[in-house]
């Protein structure tokens, strides 16, 4: 069982500053949906208002055929939650915050061990252990049994994997992954942008609006204009050593062990002869510019700039 | 010992109970130098960074950071380091300036001193006309820059980064990163924690722990011809899968 | 539901500084409360009255005056000199010896002593009182063995002057089984609800399908038992170690305790929905409730000796009713037709407090 949620131009405010503006958007039975943005752009407030913990000021949205406002006991039923801190009771031990959350649910973690078998085995091993002594990928994993335990038709997953190891992450993605396969639906918010392409639409978000919604692959296929790659032999000073490039380059980003630029319509050629002029008098070697392709953290910097 | 390593560290053993933490680390780290610290989450990362910065003490082994034997001048180390991390960083309720005031305060700094590098600090983020502003009101990248600027204030030798971007919007991190650089140009020698693979190609040497060692540290572009793969993420993930 | 007491219970008993609070607090209160009044006396200023100056009224004169615990501050010639001789602030009893003392007493067999006693310390004086009468009591019992051979009394007789009632002797109970039930009722639910709205485990209850009557059910029957437990210990304590006498029913007792341990549940419930964090909780509950139970309450300084505008704040304090209530059920031993109304208002008061807690605990974050 899985259902459909439907954001119609949702407004939210706390005191002056706008936290969400007029967003609508509407996610698929079944979608594995990720919000992808930095703090402060609102994904918490909306994961908040679709769990009607907070009431929004303009707009409504709905979970399948409930409304959020007035139908929020039955929505709370069908939904399980994960906040951003995780909401584990770190006196507690593994399986005592498990059997609690069960409890709340009027269900027991015997009834449903199937359903959190895959995650809740991994962990296991430690139920007796206190969830405050676990790992932050093991306390994640706690997290997730504690939302699933009550066969939830919405997942909502605020920031699972902020601030978990990179291996960490990719497991959790992968259980996750495995869990719509069951047919639920899955919302995901995350800072990491590497993690858009697990997800089979995103919305890019920042202050509280949308840059692009689609599939990864279309919003990559939708970036406009060519993107190039540097590297030289001093790639820790090329930055700064760039500040004063002019001439239609437009933008110069460090992109993990490359440069990644973007220009105002110059070919391949053109930005070459600009960037090594320039590089070649702050003394650098070994300077290469060739094509690259865009990730999702290009769309994003471009999206950016835009607004 | 070569005069140019501002961190050295020797045979460090740190034990809670019959738990093995820190597994016998041994690294140096040069003056100026980024060095990135990475490692799965309890993979000993943070009981390391609490040895080197006086905050707990070795069980064994010599650890030597900026002069000072970490066992018995913690107290003269901590004025010579500075640190910063996403959880612990600047007060929320205290106004850009004061934040300044009260740091530069503490590490000693005369009040001639603060307000000259207040001065040049906020005209060098574009932060000027925000400086009696309450910190809880600005952006959360905004709130890293200003840390990571009080924490370089008092000019340390070394300065601990705690995971400094989490969950900062990607123009920001790369603005927060060029701060790095441009402190590390002036001789602070950075040691930065991070999740973001990306950062750790930004690092000159990279250092991945796994379940108390350290199990590789090298340059990025050597790391990953070691381990035969395309990128700094595969590298971690060969590392810490290997272990579990 | 059960599940969530169950928690709660893991919470409490998994924290050590908690459980201190909650049981060693209501201890040390007692013992603190009981022996700081109960202290030996020493070098007792006192003035003797002697009316009839014969050789056993001198003799019982030295007998005080030697025991070490008496100093003879003054002799007195006269009734109208005892007035004086308080007020002058040095003395704290007149021994007064009736006319023909000897006299009587070789005749009739007993004669007649009064004590006069400065009562407005008066656990002090309960204690010069004992004491004199003990060192009289022994020397008539010399006086029958070696001189009389017959059976002699000498009968004293006490009064207390400014505080008749001798008010506070044992008022220390009342006040401390009020602090205490405020104190664990009120200060550690609030504390223990806003500690989970910044653990962030709240967020995570309120979007179960819970409703505000039963998290809040969950949250406080613990403490309502541990309350309960702490009220029989303080209980215990009076009795054994103080020998403090209960003269109404227990079960009564026990029943007004209980309105009044679910009214401080209620006010902690409202604290923790107004405070953000565990310490504005702690600071609420400590400047909001802790500190006007003890000085408005009547338990340390007497409400009628208040300004009035503060007489008329303490009435809006439950801690003032609730005391007067076990005042009147522990010390004079009376039954509800005394103090129905004071119930009625502890009674009013709860329900009062229950409703807005429930109202105003949200189910939301805003």
């Amino acid at each position: 069982m899985s259902v459909s949620v439907h954001i119609n131009s949702i407004e939210k405010k706390f005191e002056k500053v706008e936290a969400l503006k007029k967003l609508s958007l509407n996610i698929e039975e079944g979608e594995l949906f990720g919000f992808i943005g930095p703090d402060g752009s609102g994904k918490t407030t909306l994961f908040r208002l679709i769990t009607s913990l907070l009431i929004p000021d303009g707009g409504n949205i709905k979970v399948g055929e409930l409304d959020s406002e007035t139908d929020f006991r039955e929505i709370r039923k069908i939904t399980g939650y994960m906040p951003g801190r995780f909401s584990l009771y770190h006196d507690l031990s593994v399986e005592e915050n498990l059997n609690f959350y069960a409890s709340i649910f009027n269900t027991t973690l015997k009834k449903n061990y199937h359903l959190i078998k895959d995650v809740y085995e991994q962990i296991e091993p430690f139920k007796k252990r206190k969830a405050g002594a676990l790992s932050g990928g093991m306390k994640q994993k706690l997290a997730l049994s504690c939302a699933l335990i009550h066969k939830p038709e919405l997942l909502i997953l605020d920031e699972p994997t902020t601030g978990v190891d990179a291996v960490s992450r990719k497991e959790f993605w992968e259980l996750l992954k495995k869990m719509q396969k069951t047919g639920i639906t899955i919302l995901v918010s995350t800072p990491y942008m590497d993690e858009a392409s697990l997800c089979d639409r995103v919305a890019l978000m920042q202050k509280g609006s949308l840059l692009a919604l689609d599939s990864p692959e279309n919003i990559v296929k939708k970036y406009d204009g060519d993107l190039w790659q540097l590297s030289s032999s001093n790639m820790h000073t090329i930055i700064a050593d760039l500040s004063e490039v002019g001439s239609g380059i437009k933008n110069i980003f460090r992109f993990g062990e490359k440069v990644h630029i973007t220009s105002n319509g110059l070919n391949l050629e053109e930005v070459k002869s600009v960037i090594t002029e320039e590089l070649k008098s702050k003394g650098h070697n070994n300077i290469i510019v060739e094509a690259a392709k865009p990730q999702i953290e290009d769309c994003f910097l471009d999206l950016m700039e835009e607004n | 010992m070569e005069e140019n390593n501002i961190i050295v560290v020797e045979g460090l053993y740190k034990k809670f109970g019959s738990f093995v933490a820190n597994d016998n680390l041994n690294f140096t780290v040069r003056k100026g130098e980024i060095f990135g610290f990475l490692g799965a989450n309890g993979a000993g990362k943070t009981t390391a960074i609490k040895i080197l910065s006086g905050l707990s003490k070795p069980t064994s082994g010599k650890v030597i950071v900026a002069g000072c034997n970490v066992k018995h001048e913690a107290n003269k180390l901590k004025k010579n380091i500075g640190y910063m991390s996403q959880r612990f960083s600047l007060y929320d309720d205290m106004t850009v300036k004061e934040n300044f005031r009260f740091y530069g305060g503490i590490y000693g700094l005369s009040a001639k001193e603060i307000k000259l590098k207040t001065d040049h600090l906020l005209r060098k983020l574009d932060m000027v006309e925000n400086k009696d502003v309450l910190l809880k009101k600005l952006p959360l990248g905004w709130k890293q820059k200003l840390a990571f600027s009080v924490a370089v204030m008092h000019d340390p030798a070394v300065v601990f980064l705690d995971e400094p971007t989490g969950g900062v919007d990607p123009i920001t991190r790369r603005q927060f990163w060029e701060m790095i650089y441009e402190k590390s140009l002036e001789g602070t020698t950075i040691f930065v924690t991070t999740h973001y693979m990306d950062e750790a190609e930004y690092c000159e040497r990279v250092s991945i722990m796994a379940e108390g060692k350290i199990e590789a540290l090298d340059t990025p572009a050597n790391l990953k011809k070691q381990f035969k793969v395309e990128t700094m993420d595969d590298v971690f993930v060969k590392i810490a899968r290997k272990e579990s | 539901m059960w599940a969530f007491i169950k928690k709660e219970f893991f919470h409490i008993f998994r924290d050590i500084r908690s459980m201190v609070i909650l049981f060693g607090m209501p201890i040390a209160q007692v013992l603190l409360f009981g022996f700081a009044i109960t202290t030996d006396i020493k070098d007792v200023n006192i003035a003797i009255l002697d009316n009839s100056k014969d050789n056993i009224t001198m003799e019982l004169s030295n007998k005080l005056v030697s025991s070490g615990y008496f100093i003879l501050n003054d002799n007195l010639k006269s009734n109208d000199q005892i007035e004086a001789a308080f007020k002058r602030g040095d003395i704290k009893e007149v021994v007064i010896f009736e006319n023909d003392f000897a006299k009587k007493l070789k005749k009739e067999g007993k004669a007649n002593v009064q004590l006069i006693l400065d009562a407005s310390e008066p656990n002090t004086a309960n204690m010069i009182s004992a004491y004199t009468s003990g060192i009289i009591n022994t020397y008539s019992l010399e006086l029958m063995k070696k001189s009389f051979k017959m059976p002699v009394s000498i009968i004293t007789d006490t009064k207390m002057l400014y505080n008749p009632e001798l008010k506070s002797v044992y008022m220390f109970v009342p006040g401390v089984i009020t602090i205490i039930l405020m104190l664990v009722s009120a200060m550690m639910t609030s504390i223990s609800i806003t500690r989970e709205k910044e653990v962030g485990t709240m967020e995570a209850i309120l979007v179960s399908p819970l409703r505000p009557i039963q998290i809040i059910l969950g949250k406080v029957a613990p403490y309502v038992i541990l309350s309960f437990i702490n009220l029989i210990v303080i209980l215990l304590l009076a009795k054994f170690v103080f020998a403090m006498p209960m003269y109404g029913s227990l079960i009564l007792l026990l029943l007004e305790s209980i309105l009044f341990i679910v009214m401080a549940l209620a006010l902690g419930i409202l604290i923790s929905a107004i405070s953000k964090s565990q310490q504005q909780a702690m600071m609420l509950s400590m400047f909001g409730l802790l500190l006007p139970t003890i000085l408005l309450s009547g338990f340390i300084f007497p409400i009628e000796n208040m300004p009035l505008p503060l007489q008329w704040v303490s009435h809006i304090m439950p801690s003032k009713w609730f005391i007067i209530i076990l005042k009147n059920i522990m010390l004079k031993g009376v039954g509800m037709a005394y103090f129905w109304k004071e119930t009625l208002i502890l009674f009013l008061m709860t329900t009062f407090f229950i409703v807005m807690s429930v109202k105003k605990f949200k189910l939301r974050l805003e």
